[in-house]
Parts: structure tokens; C-alpha cells; sequence
């Protein structure tokens, strides 16, 4: 989902290098009902300047009516190694699709 | 310790069947050095390439005009950040590669070492310099990594708007007075060359390209994008009555291509290594805004510490 950053300091820097400035996950809900969608991310002081700088940088055409901003070190993902055995649940039971099921022929189910 | 030769063949049979290669992926060193230098030599040339036209957004002949202007500087600031952010996931910090750039050690596209004149090089920029980069872009935006790809797909949705606004300056420049006339032709006699070079040395010069297009880095050559770009712009040109300075352009009936003359490599080879006529220039601007703002950043910093401790202190008086 979010993207992994590596450097992701956990508190307010106190230099000028704003790189260094904790890194915030940014999330846009595009207009008319659409889920939330992973845009980048920006680095800055608090929450409320990363939601500005969110804005500012992801936002600039009426791509969102809403934003999230999380903490990148806040976010918990899976991980690549973990993907056959930790998704493997979901793939193997084909009784959770329609098409497991038979309907009589020429019955319309939907 | 070297990549192990089963991991890498596991990582290419990834790239050929078209999956993408995301950041906590097992990549190649390579790769990811190789994405790390591509990258951000992008994202600096996003940053780089506001000052040229920076310097034109006071003097913008019109309020309509200015107003384009200062949104699509403002988009190549977001551009450099789009990118930065991807950089970030290969495991770099963007304090690190700004550094690198304000120091003189990273590259940027040279095209952004040339100087703009008149107003009308602002016209010829927003239609070459951000025509060219929609080619490669839209290559760039089925790139390998993740990250990287999906930076590119937003920065297409806004270049059309870059190049149409450069288009329609110089439309009207080219259908204006003699004297505005002479400028926009001024204009595309000193641009359209180093546009051609922006999509870099030809493949079989160029040292990258083997190994960028073998990861799914690049999906086409220099060669092929850069003929693309002339197929476009020819009759964009025709259309505005403005003529491209190249007295061996002329279409081929058998390729369906335009072909057009031999680019003067020397120069280019000049200019990335420095002697460009503001590289400079450039970097000093650079430095300077960065000092400049650095009273902005500080602020920021002490904003945030205020707000802490006076959050700290609401919550020790209610826990009293
Ligand atoms: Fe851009
Ligand atoms: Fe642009």
C-alpha cells in the first residue's frame, strides 16, 4: 500500500534541512464517493502543515475532497517475503466466487 | 555482498512479465543506483527548471498570462517533489540529494543552462521543453518502479496544460506584430536544438541505456522518443507559421518519419559538463533561494515546538 521510506525520523528536526523534518503518507479521496487512494508523501513539522503541504502538492486541481496525512512511521505493511503463505488464504478457496455455484442452464442469475 | 545470480534472474523474469517493482522488493544494487541517479537528477531538473521561467513571472505581458505562468511554475515545484518522494523510497534522503545539488554535484537536464531572452522564450519552452518532457514522460510512466511510474502518470495530467499554455503564446507572438513575430522565431531558432538534446546522447552512445531498458526502466530509446517528438512538433509548427531551423527537415515517405539533421553532440558535451551558458548562474540562484528560505523553515520548526509544548502543557494541568 503506502510506499516504505527508510528515513523517517520520529521527532521534530531542529536544523533547517527540512528534509529531515518527520515524513507523512498522504492519502486523497478523490470527488463523488471514491475510497481513499495512496498519493506520495510529504516531509514536515506537524500534522497540520503536512495536511497543507498535502494540499499544495497533491491537490492543486480538485483531485480530493479529503486528505488524510499518517505518520509513515505509524504505518504497518505486509511484506514482500510474506506474500505466497500470508495471501495464500484468499486464493485457495474458490467456493468464496459465484462461479463455484451451478444454476440451472438458461436461468439469468444477475 | 554481490546479488546472487538466482535472485536477479527471479528479479528479471519479475520485469518481463510485467509486474512492478516496489519499494521493499528485492532489487539489484544496480538497479536501485541506477534508479537513485535517474530519479533524482530528474526531480533536480523539475526544481532547476523554474528559474528560467521564474524570471519571467514579473513580467508577464498580461495578467492572464502571469497567472499561467505562476501555476505552471508552481507545477514543476510539485513535479520535483513528486519525484523526490519516489527517490525517497529507495532508501535516500531528499535532504542528502539537495545537498548534492546545491553543492554542484548532481546533474540536471542542461537544457535549463540556456538563457530566456525575450518573453517569447517562455512560449518556446512551455511548447518544446515541456512537449519533450511529455514524451518521455508518458514513456516514464510505465517504468518498473512503482513509485517512480505513478509519480510520472501525475506529472502527465498537468504537462498538457504546460505545453499548451507555451503553444498559445506563441501562436498569438507568431501572429502579432513583425516585431513580436521576429522574437517567437528567435525564440524557436535557439530551442528547438537543445530540445532535441533533451532526450539525451543516441542509444548506441549512451552508457545507461542498455542496462535501463533490459530492467523496464526505459521503455524506449533516446532515438525513438526524440523522432517522436519531431513527428509532433513539425506541423504544430506549420500550423503557427513559424519554421524550425533545420534545412535537412523533410518527411520520409518510406518511414513516415520526418528526418532531420545531425545534432551538434559537442555542445551538449559542453554544457552537461558545466560550461553551459548559465550553469553558474543556475546553481547560485539555487543556493540562494534555498538561503532565502531558510528563515520559513526555521519558523516552521519553532511553530511546531510552541504548539508541542503548549499541548504538553494542557495535558500535564488536566492530569493534575
Ligand atoms: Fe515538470
Ligand atoms: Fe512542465
Amino acid at each position: 500500500m503506502a510506499d516504505d521510506h527508510s528515513a523517517a525520523p520520529a521527532s521534530v528536526a531542529t536544523t533547517s534541512r527540512d528534509g529531515q523534518w518527520p515524513l507523512w503518507e498522504v492519502f486523497l479521496q478523490p470527488p463523488r464517493g471514491a475510497p481513499f487512494e495512496h498519493a506520495g508523501s510529504v516531509h514536515a513539522v506537524d500534522a497540520e502543515s503536512a495536511l497543507q503541504n498535502a494540499r499544495d502538492v497533491y491537490a492543486r486541481r480538485g483531485e480530493a475532497v479529503n486528505i488524510w496525512v499518517v505518520p509513515t512511521t505509524a504505518i504497518t505493511a505486509s511484506t514482500p517475503e510474506d506474500v505466497g503463505p500470508f495471501f495464500d488464504p484468499g486464493n485457495d478457496k474458490p467456493y468464496r466466487h459465484p462461479q463455484f455455484y451451478s444454476v440451472p442452464r438458461g436461468v439469468r442469475v444477475y | 555482498m554481490p546479488d546472487s545470480p538466482d535472485a536477479v534472474r527471479e528479479f528479471e523474469a519479475r520485469i518481463a512479465a510485467g509486474e512492478t517493482i516496489e519499494p521493499k522488493d528485492w532489487m539489484p544494487d544496480r538497479y536501485r543506483k541506477q534508479l537513485i541517479r535517474m530519479m533524482s537528477q530528474h526531480a533536480h531538473s523539475e526544481v532547476v527548471g523554474m528559474l528560467p521561467e521564474g524570471n519571467w513571472i514579473t513580467r508577464a505581458p498580461t495578467l492572464r498570462r502571469k497567472l499561467g505562468l505562476l501555476a505552471k511554475v508552481q507545477d514543476e515545484a510539485g513535479h520535483g517533489l513528486y519525484i523526490y518522494c519516489g527517490t525517497e523510497t529507495l532508501g535516500i534522503d531528499r535532504a542528502e540529494l539537495v545537498d548534492q545539488l546545491l553543492a554542484g554535484k548532481a546533474k540536471y537536464s542542461s537544457i535549463f543552462n540556456y538563457p530566456t531572452l525575450t518573453w517569447a522564450d517562455i512560449g518556446a519552452i512551455g511548447w518544446f521543453v515541456d512537449g519533450a518532457a511529455i514524451v518521455n514522460q508518458t514513456m516514464l510512466a510505465k517504468a518498473s518502479y512503482g513509485p517512480y511510474a505513478r509519480a510520472m502518470v501525475r506529472i502527465c495530467k498537468e504537462e498538457n496544460f504546460h505545453k499548451r499554455q507555451g503553444y498559445e503564446i506563441m501562436a498569438t507572438l507568431s501572429a502579432g506584430t513583425p516585431e513580436q513575430k521576429r522574437i517567437a522565431q528567435d525564440a524557436v531558432n535557439r530551442w528547438w536544438w537543445p530540445s532535441l538534446m533533451m532526450f539525451g546522447p543516441s542509444d548506441k552512445d549512451s552508457p545507461n541505456s542498455a542496462e535501463l531498458t533490459r530492467w523496464g526502466i526505459k521503455r524506449k530509446g533516446n532515438d525513438e522518443l526524440r523522432q517522436r517528438f519531431v513527428n509532433l512538433t513539425v506541423g504544430q509548427a506549420v500550423a503557427i507559421d513559424l519554421v524550425l531551423p533545420d534545412p535537412e527537415l523533410r518527411h520520409d515517405a518510406e518511414t513516415g518519419n520526418w528526418h532531420f539533421g545531425p545534432i551538434d553532440w559537442d555542445e551538449f558535451t559542453r554544457v552537461v559538463h558545466g560550461d553551459g551558458p548559465l550553469n553558474r548562474e543556475r546553481l547560485a540562484a539555487r543556493q540562494d533561494a534555498h538561503r532565502a528560505g531558510a528563515w520559513v523553515r526555521d519558523a516552521a520548526v519553532a511553530h511546531a515546538a510552541k504548539r508541542a509544548a503548549a499541548a504538553d502543557a494542557v495535558a500535564k494541568s488536566a492530569a493534575a
